[in-house]
């Protein structure tokens, strides 16, 4: 079992009770604290990875992008950011405004709640509860709604027409994501993010689930593609026959909201993939083994901080080569067809994380050691 | 009172609120759009119940299954066939509203009656907090078998109704006419449709 590490909440509300605070209080006065980071941290991966898609795109391109905003353009999300915010803000006249305004409300909060569950570290998430990673997947199944919602709100055909895929699309990759997890959680005995992670530190990049749960790792990666409405699976706004689907109407902030909704649920699934299948915050060498060899006590408070600080970092890394693999893919593939993309999650990512969970339960009774008995 | 009781108190009155005005909207409100997404309002706040319960699996479970796929479901078809036409007037409303609306009142009249006079022992059995899904799981898999398998050939069985009446090309007569089904609708092979120019 991996060290207890760095509690900040447990140093946090001691600090705070020296001052002569009841621990109701500190909790209290803490609990918006990580809140508040994840949001920024969220925040700042969404420009993050704007200004990854828009020099990554240019370079597939042959552009050079966005350069004159800071150096190599990387203040350029910033300015879609404000420009945005400082737009106005149309409803059209015959659209139902209340599920107008609604609807992008609906598209975000349940992917910012989903970050609840990313662990940087042992201890560094926001709640380590139970259900872990069955909160996210209940969660994102909600924002089919709110597509639909603007979708039909809209008064618009192209509007309901792409909120109509959305929810289809987002139907049929519900399934056999749910399924790649809970042959993870299978191998894991728990729902919980930091017991998956933990399950997979025992021998660094050796033990990572992506070795074990290779068709699963595929499986999640084009599901969770497809959740994001990323390309190759874009169809709920495909600009050529659609317009822009369900956000065709949208304007200023309320369209940067589902802009926002799309790359923070780009990054968390990224993030998600790493946390299930490549270790999460672990390094590839396990740093228990790296700090016994310098001969350092894991428990002392350097180690600790140096621990903590590369957990989050192999977190981040890990997350952003997967966003980079997605935006390779944005640029290089072409759009599926409704057919095939409806055949594909039905016909054969359905059965398949169907038999891999088959297989999975099968391995674990014959190989306990190696899949977790 | 405490920080967290009074916390917990709070979302029980909000959450309690949100249930009882949500379902009057789903029943109250003309336009079905409205109810449909009233109704996922109802689930949501049915599933925060749950969390006060202790009950967090099963307030997920609730979401995933009734907001994520129910209501979505509803959704659907009600955009799916959405004409936007007034519907027919129907005779005798006004009585059939009064009709059921004394049904309803009747029937929340029983629940009273029952609230009130069961012997409700309190504090009730302690919450097995993160526990829960791995009891939920035993419990499936040992004394509810029976209920979980039939469940499963109940769903099994509308599935392959579904799939019946949405496919009625594989009969030969139509399930609900009795006519010759449509041959149009059998589907065909698919072929490219510029593979031959010459033609």
């Amino acid at each position: 079992m991996v060290s207890p590490g760095l509690d900040l909440e447990l140093s946090f509300s001691q600090a705070l009770q020296g001052f002569g605070f009841s621990p109701e209080v500190a909790r209290l006065l803490w609990l918006p604290l990580p809140m508040l980071l994840v949001l920024v941290a969220a925040v700042v991966g969404v420009l993050v990875s704007v200004w990854l898609e828009r020099k990554i795109s240019a370079a597939v391109q042959q552009r050079i992008g966005p350069e004159y905003a800071g150096a190599l353009g990387v203040l350029q999300p910033l300015a879609d950011g404000l420009k945005l915010l400082v737009k106005e803000d149309i409803i059209p006249a015959r659209a139902d405004s209340l599920l107008f305004t609604l609807g992008p409300v609906l598209v975000v909060v349940p992917v910012i709640i989903s970050w609840l569950i990313i662990p940087f570290g042992q201890n560094l998430l926001i709640s380590n509860v139970g259900v872990g990673i069955f909160l996210w997947i209940a969660f994102s199944s909600i924002q089919p709604i709110g597509l639909l919602m603007s979708g039909y709100a809209s008064n618009n055909k192209y509007s309901l027409l792409g909120g109509l895929r959305a929810a289809a699309q987002s139907i049929s990759y519900e399934i056999p994501l749910a399924l790649a997890v809970l042959a993870i959680v299978m191998m894991t005995n728990s729902l919980s993010t930091v017991d998956i992670v933990g399950q997979q530190t025992g021998a660094g990049i050796l033990s990572w689930n992506i070795w074990r749960q290779p068709v699963g790792f595929l499986i999640f990666w084009i599901c969770a593609l497809a959740e994001c409405e990323r390309l190759p699976f874009d169809l709920p706004e495909a600009e050529e026959e659609l317009v822009a689907g369900y956000q065709t109407e949208y304007a200023g902030m309320k369209f940067a909201l589902f802009y926002l909704a799309g790359y923070i649920n780009l990054v968390l699934s990224a993030v998600l993939v790493s946390v299930l299948y490549l270790g999460g915050w672990g390094f590839p060498i396990p740093v228990e083994w790296l700090a016994g060899w310098l001969n350092q006590p894991i428990d002392a408070p350097v180690v600790q901080v140096i621990t903590g600080t590369v957990g989050i970092v192999m977190t981040v890394l890990k997350a952003y080569l997967l966003v980079f693999v997605a935006i390779l893919l944005r640029w290089t593939t072409p759009r599926v067809r409704i057919d095939q993309l409806l055949d594909l999650g039905w016909k054969f990512l359905l059965p398949l994380s169907l038999v891999n969970l088959l297989v999975t339960a099968a391995l674990k009774l014959a190989f306990p050691v190696a899949f977790g008995g | 009172m405490t920080i967290a009781t009074t916390t917990e108190l709070i979302c029980f009155l909000v959450l309690s609120a949100v249930v009882v005005i949500g379902a009057l909207g789903v029943v109250l409100l003309s336009n079905i759009v409205y109810s449909a997404f009233l109704l996922g309002g109802v689930f949501t706040a049915v599933a925060g119940l749950y969390l006060l319960l202790n009950a967090s699996f099963v307030a997920m479970a609730q979401i995933l299954v009734y907001v994520g796929a129910i209501n979505v479901l509803i959704l659907f078809a009600i955009m799916l066939v959405n004409k936007r036409e007034d519907l027919k007037a129907i005779a005798n409303l006004t009585t059939r509203r009064v009709v059921s609306a004394g049904v309803c009142a009747g029937l929340l009249a029983l629940l009273v009656r029952v609230v009130v006079t069961t012997p409700w022992s309190l504090p009730g059995p302690a919450a097995v907090g993160e526990e829960a899904t791995a009891r939920i799981g035993e419990h499936l898999f040992t004394d509810y078998l029976l209920p979980f398998e039939v469940a499963s050939v109940l769903l099994l069985m509308a599935m392959i109704g579904a799939i019946v009446l949405a496919r009625r090309d594989v009969l030969a007569t139509d399930v609900v006419t009795g006519e010759v089904a449509d041959q149009g609708l059998i589907e065909k092979a698919r072929t490219p449709l510029l593979m031959n120019r010459a033609d």
